[in-house]
């Protein structure tokens, strides 16, 4: 310990730089998701066994739209940082690491969006 | 820097230990997180086809009631609740709460159990609400 820097002890990010950051935002994600997954899930039950015009009803009430968002968010987010736990475990090539992990949150934002992007949709038709 | 592949012993691997239900779990979280993951694409689908229209809907609705995508549901579904169950487990343990040997062991019998208790609810819930189909 005595060869780090005061600054560095104080500002406590750690050799890689980040600190505690991906942990901490595992941990707030997962916290959010345990009631939205339950809520979600509860409600896709009701939902998925009638019609479509239940479930556009259901996914165009302001608060159904807000809270799918929210999950949306939470839930890619969270699993972005879940498989690149993974990828860094179990990929030991350094530039295939990088390339799969590059990949892998480019496309995690490719679904998020096109998640949220539907779920927007129908709150905004008519 | 390239790692040199280094000639001195390993610690005995992983598939020397006899499994015990701590470590099952352990690598059961990882599993179903990233089959989850691969999951979340059936969620994209399905509200994209919500959002296409009545016909899309429909499609994706008789895609998804198949035999086969009620078993991929079913296993999803598993996934899910063992996800849940188990990540709640982490919580506390993350807060230093339940590392006693007996407590963990308590803990993940009751995640096996109440997971497979809420898919098996869940889906006599979807099965009741449907009307039988």
């Amino acid at each position: 310990m005595k060869f780090r820097t005061p600054l560095a002890r104080v500002r406590g990010l750690g050799s890689a730089r980040s600190g505690t950051h991906h942990w901490w935002m595992q941990r707030l994600t997962a916290i959010a998701l345990v009631p939205l997954t339950l809520w979600f899930v509860a409600s896709l039950i009701m939902v998925v066994t009638a019609d479509h015009v239940t479930a556009i009803r259901w996914l165009h009430s302001p608060l159904v739209t807000i809270l799918c968002s929210v999950l949306i968010v939470a839930l890619f987010y969270h699993a972005q940082l879940g498989l690149q736990v993974v990828i860094e475990d179990y990929v030991h090539s350094e530039w295939r690491k990088l390339v799969i992990i590059v990949f892998m949150k480019l496309v995690s934002l490719l679904l998020a969006s096109a998640a949220l992007f539907a779920v927007l949709s129908i709150a905004f038709a008519n | 820097m390239p790692m040199e592949k280094s000639q001195r012993p390993l610690s005995p691997h992983l598939q020397i230990y006899r499994p015990q239900l701590t470590s099952v779990l352990s690598i059961t979280h990882r599993g179903s997180g990233i089959a989850l993951a691969i999951g979340t694409l059936v969620l994209v689908y399905w509200l994209l086809a919500a959002a296409s229209g009545a016909e899309a809907y429909a499609s994706a609705q008789h895609l998804l009631g198949s035999w086969f995508g009620r078993v991929v549901l079913l296993g999803f579904s598993y996934a899910l609740f063992f996800h849940l169950c188990n990540g709640i487990r982490h919580l506390f343990w993350d807060a230093g709460v339940g590392f006693e040997l007996q407590t963990a062991y308590a803990s993940g019998k009751a995640v096996v159990i109440v997971s497979i208790v809420l898919t098996l609810g869940a889906w006599a819930l979807a099965y009741a609400m449907r009307g039988g189909a």
